[in-house]
C-alpha cells in the first residue's frame, strides 16, 4: 500500500455524483452556428488564419498560437464562417471577446488531410511535443493551461501525475470518459510516460468513483497481458474525498508529500500534473491525427430534466445543450459553468462551450436569497478549512478596507479561490468575492503603473527633445547674428579705409578702440 | 593628548564626509521623483502645470496644494498627504473634464481630419503621429486620456473625440462585495 498525505483544511463534500455519472451521450445534434473564441486558454490571443465566407472542413486549423503559451483553434465541424467579430464569451463578465462563427453544413466533412498515425509509437519525443502543440491541447480540467508548453521542463520529472480526482461536486465528466475511454487514457499516459520519462506515473481518482478505477486498472491489466510491459509502473491510487483534492498543488502533496513553492510551478519539486480528459485528447491528436475540437461536458443540477454527459464540438452554444436535456424545471434558474464551488456564473446561455468547461450547473435562483450576511465574529472557520493555508479572516478586514499592501502581507496572490472559507462561515460572508474582488483591484493598479511609468518616460523624452529643439535654434540664431555682426565690421573697416576724411578724425579714432573686440568675438 | 586624539577623529570623519558627499552625491531633489511615482502621468495639466513633473516641482517646494490632480483621485491625494505630511484635504475638481474617472482614449476622425498637425504638437507623450495635410492618428496603447488634443485646439468640429477604453477580461474588474451588499440590504 503506498503511503498518502494529507493536506491542510478542505471539507468533505456531499458529491451528488449520481446524478449523471453514467454514459457519455455521443448523440448531440450539430448545432446550426458553432462560436469559436479565438482565446480558450490561459496566454497570448491566436491569430485568425480564416476570411468570413471560407468553407472550413472539420479539423481545420482556424486561428494559429501566437507564442509559447498559446494554443490554436481548429473548426469542430464543416460549414462555412459567416462571421469573426465580437460575440459574449463564458465569463462571468458578460464580455465580448474576438470569436470565429461556423455556420454548420451538417455534413461533418473531416479535413482530408487529416489521418490517423500508422506507427504512433515510433514517433519521437520532438515529434509527439510538435503533434500536441498543433493540435491546441490545453489543460482540461479547467485551467486551460497550454499542455505542450507543460511538457517541455527544464528539470528532470520524477512523478508524472493523471489527475483523475475530479473532487467538485455534481461533475462527473472525468468520471464517465474514464470508465468509457479507459484504453486510450492508457495509451496516452504511456505517450506522456515516454515524453517525460518519470520515475514513476500515478493516476489518481477519488475514492467515490470505483467504477473509474476498476476500469482503468482493467484497462492496464488487459495491456500487461499483451505484452505491452512500459505499463509496469503505472499505478491506478484512490486518495480520500476531500475538496479541493483535484486542486494541482493539494494532489501533489496528497501523492508525493511535497509542497509547490509559492507562485511556483509543479516542476520546480520534479512533477508534471495532467487531467485524464487531456491525457485522452493526446491519445487522439498522435493515433488519431485529430485536434482537440471536442470535450466531454457534464450537463447537471438540481433545475435541469435528464442530467447527463455530452461528447460536446467545442463553440456548441450552452442553450443547445439544455435543449438536449430537456430544458430546466424552471424560469427561476442560473448557470454555473465548472461546480458549485469553483465554478462561474454565467450571464447568458448562448455563450459557448469552450475547452475549460466540464460542466453546466443548472440551480436554482431562489436558494440563497434568504441568506442574509452577518459581521465577522472572528470564529476562525475559515482559517481551518484554507487548504493553502492562509489567513482567510486577515484576508477579509483587509480586502474591506482596501488595505491593498496587506493582502500581500498575507499571501492573498495564493488564494485558490476553491469557497471552502465562504461555505463554512457561519455569518454567510462571501469571502471568496472578497479576495477575487481585491485580486481585480490589485492588477488595475499594476496595470496602471505600467502605463504610468511609460507615460513618464514617453513625457520626459519629448521635453527633453523640444529643449534640444529650442537651443539649436537658438545656437542657430545667435550663429547668424554673429555672422551678420562679423561682415558689417569688415564692411564698415573697408568703408572707414576708402572714405577716410579728415573731418571725421576723431570719431573714427573712438571706433577703432572698438572694432576689434567685436571681431574676436566673432 | 586628548587634543590631538579629537584634532585626529575630527579629520577622519571630515574626510569621510567629504568623500561621501561627492561619490554619494545624489542628483535632482528626490523627493520630487517620489511625487512624481504616485501622479498618474497624464500629463493633462488640469493642475495648472505644463505636466507631472512640474507639478511634483511645485508641490515640493510646497507652491501647490495636493487636491489639485483630478486623474489621481481620492486615492491619489491621500497618497500625496502621506508622503508629504499634509492634511488631507477634499479633491478640487473644478477644472476635472473626465466624468466617472472611467479611461477614456482619444480618436481622430480619419473623414474629417485636416492633417493641422496642432494635435501632434501638443500631444504631451507623443502619441499621435501625422505630417502636415496628413491623416492623423492616435496610437493607442500611449495615449492618457489627457484631452489636450480636443477643440478648441482642433479646428474641427467632430474630428477628435473620446471614448472610453474598451474592457477586455484582462481588465475588467469584480464589483466591491460591499457595494453589492449595501444594494441589496436598500
Amino acid at each position: 500500500m503506498r503511503k498518502l498525505w494529507r493536506f491542510t483544511g478542505g471539507i468533505k463534500l456531499n458529491g451528488f455524483k449520481a446524478l449523471s455519472n453514467n454514459a457519455i451521450n455521443y448523440d448531440l445534434p450539430i448545432p446550426e452556428k458553432l462560436i469559436l473564441p479565438v482565446r480558450q486558454h490561459i496566454g497570448d490571443v491566436t491569430k485568425p488564419l480564416v476570411y468570413v465566407g471560407d468553407h472550413v472542413f472539420k479539423g481545420q486549423l482556424l486561428a494559429s498560437s501566437t507564442s509559447f503559451i498559446s494554443a490554436p483553434v481548429h473548426a469542430s465541424s464543416s460549414g462555412t464562417i459567416v462571421d469573426i467579430g465580437k460575440y459574449p464569451i463564458p465569463h462571468q463578465s458578460g464580455i465580448s471577446e474576438s470569436c470565429i462563427v461556423i455556420e454548420t453544413d451538417g455534413l461533418d466533412e473531416w479535413d482530408p488531410t487529416i489521418s490517423a498515425n500508422i506507427h504512433p509509437e515510433k514517433l519521437t519525443v520532438e515529434q509527439l511535443h510538435a503533434l500536441i502543440k498543433s493540435a491546441g491541447i490545453v489543460g482540461l480540467g479547467g485551467a486551460v493551461f497550454p499542455s505542450a508548453a507543460k511538457l517541455k521542463p527544464t528539470r528532470p520529472i520524477k512523478t508524472l501525475i493523471i489527475n483523475g480526482v475530479e473532487c467538485e461536486p455534481y461533475i462527473t465528466c472525468d468520471d464517465v470518459l474514464m470508465q468509457s475511454r479507459s484504453d486510450e487514457i492508457i495509451r496516452g499516459v504511456m505517450l506522456l510516460k515516454k515524453m517525460l520519462s518519470p520515475d514513476e506515473c500515478t493516476i489518481a481518482i477519488e475514492d467515490n468513483k470505483p467504477n473509474a478505477k476498476r476500469a482503468l486498472e482493467n484497462a492496464l491489466k488487459k495491456m500487461y497481458s499483451a505484452g505491452v510491459d512500459e505499463t509496469t509502473n503505472i499505478n491506478v491510487i484512490a486518495i480520500p474525498t476531500i475538496f479541493p483534492a483535484g486542486s494541482e498543488k493539494q494532489l501533489i502533496k496528497v501523492l508525493t508529500g511535497k509542497e509547490v513553492p509559492q507562485q511556483g510551478l509543479p516542476y520546480e519539486v520534479g512533477v508534471v500534473c495532467l487531467n485524464v480528459g487531456t491525457t485522452a485528447a493526446v491519445y487522439d491528436a498522435v493515433y488519431q491525427g485529430q485536434p482537440l475540437i471536442s470535450r466531454v461536458v457534464t450537463v447537471t443540477g438540481p433545475e435541469i430534466s435528464q442530467p447527463q454527459n455530452y461528447q460536446v464540438l467545442l463553440g456548441t452554444p450552452v442553450n443547445h445543450l439544455l435543449e438536449a436535456s430537456g430544458g430546466t424545471k424552471t424560469d427561476n434558474y442560473k448557470l454555473i459553468m465548472g461546480g458549485p464551488m469553483m465554478g462561474m456564473r454565467l450571464p447568458d446561455s448562448q455563450v459557448p462551450i469552450v475547452k475549460a468547461s466540464n460542466c453546466i450547473l443548472v440551480e436554482s435562483l431562489a436558494q440563497k436569497q434568504n441568506e442574509k450576511v452577518m459581521p465577522c465574529i472572528r470564529c476562525g472557520a475559515c482559517t481551518t478549512v484554507c487548504p493553502m493555508k492562509l489567513l482567510p479572516q486577515q484576508l477579509y478586514w483587509h480586502a474591506k478596507s482596501k488595505n491593498f499592501e496587506k493582502l500581500d502581507h498575507y499571501n492573498l496572490s495564493d488564494c485558490i479561490e476553491c469557497g471552502c472559507c465562504a461555505l463554512v462561515c457561519p455569518s454567510k460572508i462571501p469571502l471568496v468575492h472578497y479576495f477575487r474582488y481585491a485580486k481585480s483591484e490589485k492588477s488595475e493598479n499594476e496595470i496602471k503603473e505600467k502605463l504610468a511609468d511609460q507615460s513618464r518616460i514617453r513625457s520626459l523624452a519629448r521635453v527633453e527633445r523640444l529643449e534640444k529643439i529650442k537651443r539649436e535654434v537658438e545656437e542657430r540664431k545667435a550663429k547668424r547674428k554673429a555672422d551678420r555682426q562679423k561682415k558689417k565690421s569688415i564692411e564698415s573697416k573697408k568703408e572707414k579705409v576708402k572714405g577716410e576724411a579728415p573731418t571725421k578724425n576723431t570719431e573714427s579714432g573712438e571706433r577703432k578702440e572698438v572694432e576689434p573686440k567685436k571681431v574676436a568675438i566673432g | 593628548m586628548e587634543i590631538i586624539a579629537l584634532t585626529a577623529l575630527a579629520l577622519i570623519f571630515g574626510g569621510l564626509l567629504g568623500f561621501t558627499a561627492i561619490y554619494f552625491r545624489v542628483e535632482g531633489d528626490p523627493i520630487v521623483d517620489s511625487i512624481d511615482a504616485i501622479l498618474p502621468q497624464t500629463q493633462c495639466g488640469q493642475c495648472g502645470y505644463p505636466g507631472c513633473k512640474p507639478y511634483a516641482e511645485a508641490l515640493a517646494a510646497e507652491k501647490a496644494e495636493i487636491n489639485q490632480c483630478p486623474p489621481g483621485g481620492e486615492s491619489g491625494m491621500k497618497a500625496l498627504a502621506e508622503l508629504l505630511g499634509r492634511e488631507p484635504i477634499p479633491l478640487n475638481l473644478e477644472n476635472n473634464i473626465a466624468d466617472e474617472g472611467l479611461p477614456m482614449l482619444a480618436i481622430i476622425n480619419e473623414d474629417t481630419c485636416i492633417g493641422c498637425t496642432k494635435c501632434v504638437q501638443v500631444c504631451p507623450v507623443d502619441a499621435i503621429v501625422g505630417a502636415a495635410k496628413q491623416i492623423h492618428n492616435v496610437i493607442d496603447m500611449y495615449c492618457t486620456g489627457c484631452e489636450l488634443c480636443l477643440p478648441p485646439l482642433c479646428p474641427v468640429e467632430n474630428c477628435i473625440v473620446m471614448k472610453p477604453v474598451e474592457q477586455t477580461v484582462k481588465t475588467w474588474k469584480w464589483v466591491n462585495p460591499q457595494i453589492r451588499l449595501e444594494d441589496t440590504a436598500a
